[in-house]
């Protein structure tokens, strides 16, 4: 991939500096009906870093990433134990809204899904406008401001009024993430957020995970190896509902504990 | 297994294309007879007067049905605003909330209303509406229609809800929006031109509907100036003035059948062209 060469200058440093902790996750499990597809995970997530959940298909990234913002409650069955905290509140707390978790901690999907029925302005501030922001000011300010933070800006700041789904792939998809990005959360959930992209928009999306972690905390999801080493700061390996192993990305790639997690980051099975 | 296999082979399919191109056009036949006869009949009663003249008194030539077209257009003013919001929101409903086994009975009930004889609707509404008011009014007759249009609209809304791909619902919950918000602002804007063709073509039904009207609307030479007057509708007038024994009524009736065609055909025509846009946008 053309990405490999140019991103290897920036590779992610030792963890040092990581010592706050964003998400503390403890004994996580995750049913959905009869199905148990998540098992007693517990984890903490450095705050402005990337962590990377890596693991072959059915393995339970998603719905990880889902429960770190209650998205996993939109399936009827779901049902959960553990806790969660972000940055030492409880997610699941009695009377704690979904909603409100979701506002701080914010979600790109795989598909990018900007709104086609709302330009690309009316897609960065949807999240604003349906939560009670009127001032017009405001929103045009936090609109190039996301816009900006999503490395788009300088390609879409003369047709703002374009239809959304005016953009190519690439562009929706970082359209999605300004749109994240608008409602300023703690914490941004990627699920796959370049597998369904070329290698020149991927590796924008790269430089852009590594610019924004900056200022966030980034849970990647991600099926590309190359993808987890290159960007991610730490990387949790599950298989079948458990955590294999979870420590610093240079060492899941170089000497993992367990003889499981080299198999599948060397590509032997996965 | 050879060669005259081959030819029976093709003789089958050319036989199987030959009939379903005639049933093709045996769907197709009824709408230009229709049409023609219309047209040859009812055209040359179509004038100015048809359409600005109340009817004439027995005996008397000329006139028109311009409170049969008005009364026709409040009927279905009536109606809209009883069927489309319960319509639409219903629909909301079944695709947005609701459980699966309630959904089930909801979309059999649906489904079963759809077909009951519109006769049968008139007397319901002859008996919950018109016996209660004691007498024939408008109202009722909108709110016959209205019924009618509930669960055509509360269907179609459904099914376009549920065409709109769930990364937009999961895309505006991720962003903390409040669900209702979600659905009323992204979800069913995203669906708005395909609720609108549902609503259109409902209203194309019922513009039609006589036999609920007999029981309810019940028609009227005169304008209606309130609600709770019977009034007059273009099916209603144009079935006075077909059974009639006087040849003006028969040239009357065949107008009236000519404009309350012209009416549903372009109701569908604007189908077609919101339906149009909206395939294009998707592209």
């Amino acid at each position: 991939m053309a990405a490999t060469a140019t991103n290897s200058m920036t590779a992610p440093t030792p963890p040092t500096a990581a010592n706050v902790t964003a998400l503390t996750v403890r004994n996580l499990s995750v049913f959905f009906g009869e199905n148990h597809v998540l098992k007693d995970v517990s984890l903490d997530i450095a705050a402005r870093a990337v962590t990377a959940i890596i693991g072959p298909s059915g393995c339970g990234k998603s719905t990880f990433l889902r429960a770190l913002n209650r998205m996993h409650e939109l399936v009827p069955e779901a049902r959960m134990t553990g806790e969660i905290r972000l940055f030492g509140d409880d997610i699941y707390a009695p009377g704690i809204e979904p909603v409100v978790v979701r506002r701080r901690v914010g979600m790109v999907f795989q598909k990018s899904n900007p709104f086609p029925t709302m330009s690309i302005t009316d897609n960065v501030t949807v999240g604003l406008r349906l939560n009670g922001l009127r001032d017009r000011k405001l929103l045009a300010a936090r609109t190039e401001q996301s816009l900006r933070m999503a490395a788009l800006w300088d390609e879409v700041k003369d047709r703002l009024n374009a239809p959304a789904i005016s953009l190519s792939g690439g562009q929706q998809q970082r359209l999605c993430i300004a749109r994240a990005l608008a409602v300023q959360p703690e914490v941004l959930l990627m699920d796959e957020p370049a597998s369904a992209l070329d290698p020149l928009a991927t590796s924008k999306i790269e430089d852009l995970i590594l610019e924004l972690k900056k200022d966030y905390t980034i849970v990647i999801v991600t099926h590309n190896m190359q993808q987890a080493a290159r960007m991610s700061d730490f990387t949790a390996f599950l298989y079948l509902g458990e955590l294999v192993e979870f420590d610093a990305t240079r060492k899941i790639f170089t000497s993992p504990a367990k003889k499981q997690t080299e198999d599948y980051v060397t590509g032997r099975f996965g | 297994m050879t060669a005259p296999n081959h030819h029976w082979r093709k003789f089958k399919n050319a036989l199987m294309q030959a009939v379903t191109l005639m049933c093709a056009i045996l769907v197709v036949a009824p709408l230009v007879l229709v049409f023609y006869h219309l047209v040859k009949q009812g055209f040359s009663s179509m004038n100015w007067a048809f359409f600005t003249q109340l009817p004439k008194p027995v005996g008397e030539t000329g006139g028109g049905m311009a409170n049969a077209i008005v009364g026709t257009f409040i009927l279905l003013g009536q109606a809209a605003v009883l069927g489309v919001p319960i319509g639409v929101l219903g629909g909301v409903f079944l695709s947005e909330y609701g459980s699966s086994r309630l959904n089930w009975w909801v979309r059999f009930a649906a489904d079963v209303l759809n077909g009951v004889p519109s006769i049968t609707w008139g007397m319901v509404v002859y008996a919950l509406v018109v016996v209660p008011m004691k007498g024939f009014s408008a109202l009722a007759g909108g709110i016959v229609l209205g019924m009618m249009m509930i669960p055509l609209v509360m269907r179609t809304t459904e099914e376009v809800l549920q065409l709109v791909p769930n990364g937009y619902r999961e895309a505006a919950l991720a962003l903390g929006i409040a669900k209702w918000r979600a659905i009323v602002q992204i979800v069913v804007r995203t669906a708005l031109k395909g609720i609108v063709t549902g609503v259109l073509l409902a209203l194309a039904r019922v513009a039609g509907e006589t036999a609920p009207l007999l029981f309810t609307a019940f028609g009227n030479h005169f304008w209606t100036h309130k609600l709770t007057d019977p009034i007059a509708a273009m099916p209603l007038q144009i079935f006075a003035y077909a059974i009639s024994p006087y040849d003006d009524w028969h040239r009357q009736a065949w107008a009236g059948a000519l404009a309350l065609l012209l009416l549903v055909l372009f109701i569908n025509a604007g189908v077609r062209v919101l339906t149009r846009d909206r395939l294009q946008r998707n592209a």
